[in-house]
């Protein structure tokens, strides 16, 4: 295929208006991705003293950059929950009248166990270690 | 008119762009326009490099809103994020020095190119009339221009920064009548503290913006319709011995190149020459040695560190900035205070009068920094 003087030159100005283009954009793109903040490597949270707490209520307590719901069931058990919502990410509270977890902004429930019983959750939440020493709660990672 | 069809693929694109401008002019009329830009006609002689300068400024103002677009989404205007914010786009962010470097570098060649944009209008006598009102926008861009660089300045919360906005804002206090008034209100509050950050960026990127667009349109738009201002000695000669080019594309080609190599420019400085970023600012720190602002403002600090503290019945800094109010005024009003050509073909006084000013401004800023 023959290449005319002016295909040429119009082969060379658009290939460097094309590269041009891909070096001034290229920072700018990169620029836009926000850069990765580690996250905090918590292990464990102190939540307070366990005999403050009443029965059949519940705290959300700061697991690092994560809200973890922190429930005492009816028989004194603590039981804790990452407290983001599996369907939409609100964060969910206590509901000591119906004694499980509720996510007020589309009507999910969630068991003591976590478990998501109706509504629209897809998933159960996830599950942290509580143990209380010396009458201090520690909510930690599961093993 | 779509009449030469180079190949089918060409000749339906061709078809495509000429059914859209159809509906466009259909709608808009858009003809007279294009037809107006197609006459459009830029004289050629030895002075017309001055006709870029404007061009360079409209570029550089570009690449400030888009450089400065870029900063926004990182950085958070208060006292205890601001500093830390800037730091983390220049370390943590990718390519973020290399945007901030690109802003500040920028913003000063910015000022630069306007100030020499201006200065080439004054002495080739751009601004006579019909050109007036398109020599007081430009006045009231410069200001605004200023005012940026002012407001900017404070933003990454150093020490240098701090000070300087403390001393121009106290200088601002200075003026009489109005001038507490004005500083309480710069400062947002007795102080420079928090509040002015706040301020000082609500300025910088919204009301500053907006009002310097609206009267950058109006600038572009006496441009374009009264065409460049050719100066006498072009006026004088025939018809047949103008040169002229077209300004669409040729003109505007040129222009681009040299968009380009200023393009080039500012970020090979913001490469090499990384702004800096200094040490944050402590209110209860004592100021550091070297307080100085900005080069552009250079003149005008020096001029009232100069003047005694008290000239006749008035204090000094007091009279040095009402005679930059009146300079300032004497200077927006250029076009109006036309002076007669000497009969003898010596400079006319205006031109000394410019030639003294740039001469007074070069002098003190050199000074400001030695000394």
């Amino acid at each position: 295929m023959a290449m005319t003087r002016r295909g040429f030159t119009k082969l060379l100005l658009g290939g460097g208006l094309l590269g041009w283009l891909g070096s001034a954009l290229y920072p700018i793109i990169s620029y836009l991705k926000p850069p990765e903040v580690p996250e905090d490597n918590v292990q464990a949270v102190k939540a307070g003293l366990a005999s403050a707490f009443a029965i059949n209520t519940a705290e959300i307590v700061k697991f690092g950059r994560k809200p973890v719901i922190l429930v005492k069931t009816e028989s004194g058990e603590f039981r804790a929950f990452a407290a983001t919502c599996t369907h939409l990410e609100c964060i969910v509270q206590y509901r000591g009248d119906l004694k499980q977890i509720w996510c007020a902004c589309h009507n999910g429930l969630y068991d003591l166990h976590g478990r998501n019983v109706s509504g629209p959750p897809p998933r159960p939440l996830d599950e942290y270690a509580v143990n209380v020493v010396n009458d201090e709660i520690l909510v930690s990672r599961m093993a | 008119m779509a009449t030469d069809v180079e190949g089918s693929g060409a000749g339906s694109r061709r078809g495509a762009n000429h059914r859209l401008y159809g509906w466009l002019d259909d709608r808009f009329h858009i003809t007279p326009l294009i037809e107006f830009l197609r006459h459009k006609y830029v004289p050629v002689h030895r002075h017309t490099v001055w006709y870029y300068m404007g061009g360079v400024a409209l570029f550089l103002f570009m690449v400030q809103v888009i450089s400065g677009i870029l900063l926004v989404l990182y950085y958070k205007p208060d006292e205890g994020n601001a500093f830390e914010s800037v730091r983390f786009i220049t370390t943590k962010v990718s390519f973020g020095w290399l945007i901030r470097s690109v802003h500040s570098w920028s913003a000063n060649l910015m000022v630069f190119f306007v100030f020499v944009h201006m200065f080439s209008t004054f002495f080739t006598r751009a601004y006579k009339k019909p050109r007036e009102l398109t020599w007081m926008t430009g006045f009231v861009m410069l200001a605004l221009v200023m005012g940026f660089g002012f407001t900017g300045y404070l933003l990454p919360w150093n020490e240098l920064s701090y000070f300087a906005t403390k001393v121009g804002t106290d200088i601002a206090g200075a003026v009489p009548l109005v001038g507490n008034a004005i500083k309480v209100l710069l400062r947002g509050g007795d102080d420079v503290t928090g509040a002015t950050l706040t301020r000082f960026y609500a300025i910088h990127i919204a009301l500053l913006p907006a009002i310097f667009t609206a009267i950058l349109v109006a600038h572009l738009i006496f441009v374009q319709r009264q065409g460049m201002h050719e100066p006498e000695y072009v006026q004088k000669l025939p018809t047949e011995r103008k040169k002229m080019i077209p300004f669409f594309p040729n003109f505007l080609l040129r222009d681009t190149l040299l968009w380009l190599m200023v393009l080039n420019m500012v970020l090979f400085l913001a490469v090499f020459f990384p702004w800096e970023l200094g040490e944050k600012a402590d209110p209860f720190a004592s100021a550091p040695e070297g307080i100085r602002p900005e080069w552009y403002f250079m003149f005008m600090f020096q001029t009232l560190k100069l003047l005694p503290a008290h000239v006749w019945f008035m204090e000094g800094e007091v009279l040095g900035i009402v005679g930059f109010g009146v300079l300032g005024v004497a200077w927006l009003l250029v076009p109006f205070w036309e002076m007669k050509r000497r009969p003898d073909g010596r400079p006319r006084p205006i031109t000394l009068i410019g030639v003294a000013a740039i001469i007074y401004m070069v002098v003190m800023t050199i000074w400001g920094y030695l000394v």
